[in-house]
């Protein structure tokens, strides 16, 4: 397969983990910030091939587990309504949320369909003139421009009947809140080479220059990543602390300029909670006040009670890269995907699922 | 693989071009649907009987097995819901170490379903049950109102006499057997996917619904007791059935992922979609564990057939991690392969 099976090819994977092994010479505690990140770490077995002197740290950029729960509630809550047809992307249909997950809520008769891309939402909104279509937009500042693009098609056709539910999330937020928790262990940061793609690498250099750790703009594929952590390394091992670009074959320093006009058009910068986390300052996007007759959380009246999260999750420590899944008690026993206590558990990019799916026997206990 | 038959519909469609509740009623119109269609088109002398069950006569050890067929769309590229159920129900039986013989037919049609529609679909029923050698022997017709079904679900039931030389048993894995898979995964449920979501690629993957009881009998024939198990790894895929037999049997299953044949549009699908080739459905492949010191020619044997072009051994049973499966992955790490906790669901990014 064209430009993915050469970041695959097995020569290259020994090379750069023969070089990673020879640069290395200390500990050092690495965070994957991506979802993406560590589900291709886990599924290609990759952490049992590091030195042990790397602890790969897998950070909060999953964006169905940091979508809080009461939005969660909040979907199932609109798709519910009669009139509503709720559209959503796969991996949010599982997520518990209070009392039920969307799946539950779909079993029950709620209208609720699995899209590939927000304009489809679009279309069935403009087929569906007499019901409200309200689009989950769930994720981070990757998935922002899609959404806010079914806005502009929403207002360009005229279509009245469609709206979203945001819950979008930005990652230098994130980045700055786990640098900035007192029992911080990361040392370095492979960043999404996604959301880069989209927003460039500006972001960066101010938290490089006050938090003083590198950070690399970073792959998917198993090449990538190893040459993400040894860029990484080779800056922890020297005293180093920059902005690189390993993804520099998709990453461009300013990143996509039609896709951040679209996203300003549609959006606004505010604070968000974080689920596990809390709220994070100016981490998410909301819809502008001028649009907000396409922002679900305005157009209806959702009156739901904010719910507790689960007491024996501990999601927040796993999504802080303060403890690894499966330290929790919960692990594999109280909490699996086909019965989740916490939203790490449910998407394959959640950090939880990826070590329930693909746990490496060399280091974890079996799972039954 | 469809076989292409431009046969008009000669059911008297007396002024319905598509099936009404009428046609369930068991009256006229009932019998009207199953005399031109049914029965004149799955003719056999059993059948004919049109008594309320078949009549059969089966020497020696039987296996049975039942299955019902739901897929949207009913047409799909490689095939359609009507060869699916035979297909289907002849490989469940070949993995017995069967010889398929007789089938029962039942449909559940949602009112509405075109009559030319439903003509096609026994068409390729009788099409496919030709190949495979098995006789519809009996049946059943049910028609529900619209919007209580999703145009026609069909169940089929088969029977088949256990071939002699066949000695198929979980029990019967040890360490050393090697598993071979018998052709490249995942093409069915890419496929139907791809159509859902309206994706196209350069070549158009097609379903790779087949009966797989030549194959099956043959390697019996030549290797007999070799032969340890046979499964089909329709839904769930192959990730699926491993991990299953693994934890079942409490024994060890190491595969490597550069063995497992996968057809590079159907990889390329799998990575747009967010899939797994490993948990996608196969509708005309089996797995079979073998005594390790046939696995080579079996391999080689299988691939003389169209069917089985892309046998490959994928991997042994080990001494070792028990109850688990551990694939190699490309690049030489190992995670487990363990059982999916639902369906797959396509991710956000």
């Amino acid at each position: 397969m064209k430009f993915i099976s050469e970041y695959r090819e097995p020569e290259l994977v020994k090379k750069y983990l023969e070089r990673l092994h020879e640069v290395t010479t200390q500990e050092w505690t690495i965070m994957e910030v991506c979802g993406g990140q560590t589900h291709s770490l886990v599924k290609n077995g990759i952490l049992n091939l590091l030195p042990d002197k790397i602890r790969m740290v897998h950070g909060p950029g999953c964006p169905v587990c940091v979508t809080p729960l009461n939005l969660i509630d909040k979907a199932i809550y609109l798709a519910e309504e009669k009139n509503v047809i709720l559209c959503s992307f796969g991996d949010m249909l599982r997520v518990p949320g209070s009392k039920k997950s969307l799946l539950e809520a779909k079993a029950n008769g709620a209208d609720i369909r699995i899209l590939y891309s927000p304009l489809e939402a679009v279309e069935i909104a403009s087929n569906n003139p007499d019901r409200e279509v309200v689009f989950f937009a769930v994720g981070f500042e990757t998935t922002a421009p899609a959404n806010a693009l079914s806005v502009v098609h929403a207002i360009r056709g005229g279509i009245k009947n469609y709206s979203i539910l945001a819950s979008h999330v930005l990652v230098p937020p994130a980045i700055k809140a786990v640098l900035s928790d007192p029992e911080n262990l990361i040392q370095g940061f492979l960043a999404a080479g996604h959301v880069c793609t989209i927003m460039g690498m500006e972001d960066y250099y101010p938290i490089v220059k006050e938090h003083n750790v590198p950070i690399v703009a970073t792959g998917f594929e198993p090449v990538d990543l190893l040459q993400g952590i040894l860029m990484v390394v080779e800056q922890l091992e020297k005293g180093k602390a920059e902005v690189e670009n390993q993804y520099s074959r998709v990453v461009d320093r300013d990143g996509n300029k039609s896709a951040k006009d679209i996203i300003s058009k549609v959006f606004k910068v505010s604070d968000r909670d974080w689920r596990g986390i809390g709220e994070i300052p100016e981490s998410g996007y909301e819809i502008r006040q001028e649009l907000d007759m396409y922002d679900a959380d305005h157009k209806f009246e959702i009156n739901i009670a904010k719910a507790q999260e689960c007491q024996d999750c501990i999601a927040g420590d796993v999504l802080k890269g303060l403890k690894k899944p499966h330290e929790c008690p919960q692990f594999g026993k109280g909490c699996t995907p086909l019965n989740p206590l916490g939203a790490p558990m449910v998407s394959s990019e959640g950090a939880c699922a990826a070590y329930y799916h693909f746990a490496n026997v060399e280091f974890e206990e079996p799972v039954s | 693989m469809s076989v292409k038959m431009n046969l008009n519909c000669p059911i008297p469609q007396l002024d319905f071009d598509r099936i009404t509740l009428g046609h369930g009623s068991g009256g006229v119109l009932t019998h009207k649907l199953l005399d031109s269609g049914v029965f004149d088109l799955l003719s056999n002398e059993i059948l004919d009987k049109k008594h309320d069950g078949a009549f059969l006569n089966l020497e020696g050890e039987v296996a049975m097995s039942t299955d019902s067929f739901v897929v949207n769309p009913v047409f799909f590229p490689g095939g359609d819901i009507g060869e699916l159920a035979i297909n289907g129900t002849v490989n469940d039986l070949a993995m017995c170490g069967a010889i398929p013989k007789y089938l029962s037919l039942a449909f559940i049609i949602e009112e509405g379903l075109l009559m030319q529609d439903f003509w096609n679909i026994l068409v390729s029923i009788k099409a496919a049950a030709e190949r495979a050698g098995v006789k519809v022997v009996t049946g059943d017709t049910k028609v529900v109102e619209r919007g209580k079904g999703d145009q026609i679900f069909i169940n089929t039931t088969g029977i088949g006499t256990i071939h002699p030389k066949a000695k198929i048993s979980d029990t019967h894995i040890k360490t050393g057997d090697k598993i071979i898979v018998s052709n490249s995964i995942a093409n069915h449920g890419i496929a139907i996917m791809s159509v859902r979501e309206g994706l196209e690629f350069e070549t158009e993957i097609l379903s790779d619904t087949c009966a797989l009881n030549e194959p099956v009998l043959q390697l019996i024939e030549n290797f007999a007791d070799g032969i340890h198990v046979m499964r089909d790894p329709t839904r769930g895929g192959l990730g699926t059935v491993l991990a299953e037999i693994a934890k079942d049997q409490k024994i060890g299953i190491d595969i490597a992922q550069t063995t497992i044949p996968v057809e590079e549009q159907v990889n390329g699908a799998c990575e747009l979609l967010g899939l797994d080739p490993l948990y996608v459905a196969n509708e005309g492949v089996f797995i079979t564990i073998v005594d390790g010191s046939i696995a080579n020619e079996v391999c080689e044997q299988l691939k003389v057939f169209d069917t089985c072009a892309k046998a490959s051994i994928i991997g042994e049973i080990v001494d070792d991690h028990k109850g688990q499966v551990i694939i190699q992955s490309a690049i030489g790490g190992r995670r487990v392969v363990n059982m999916l906790p639902g369906e797959q669901l396509p991710r956000i990014c």
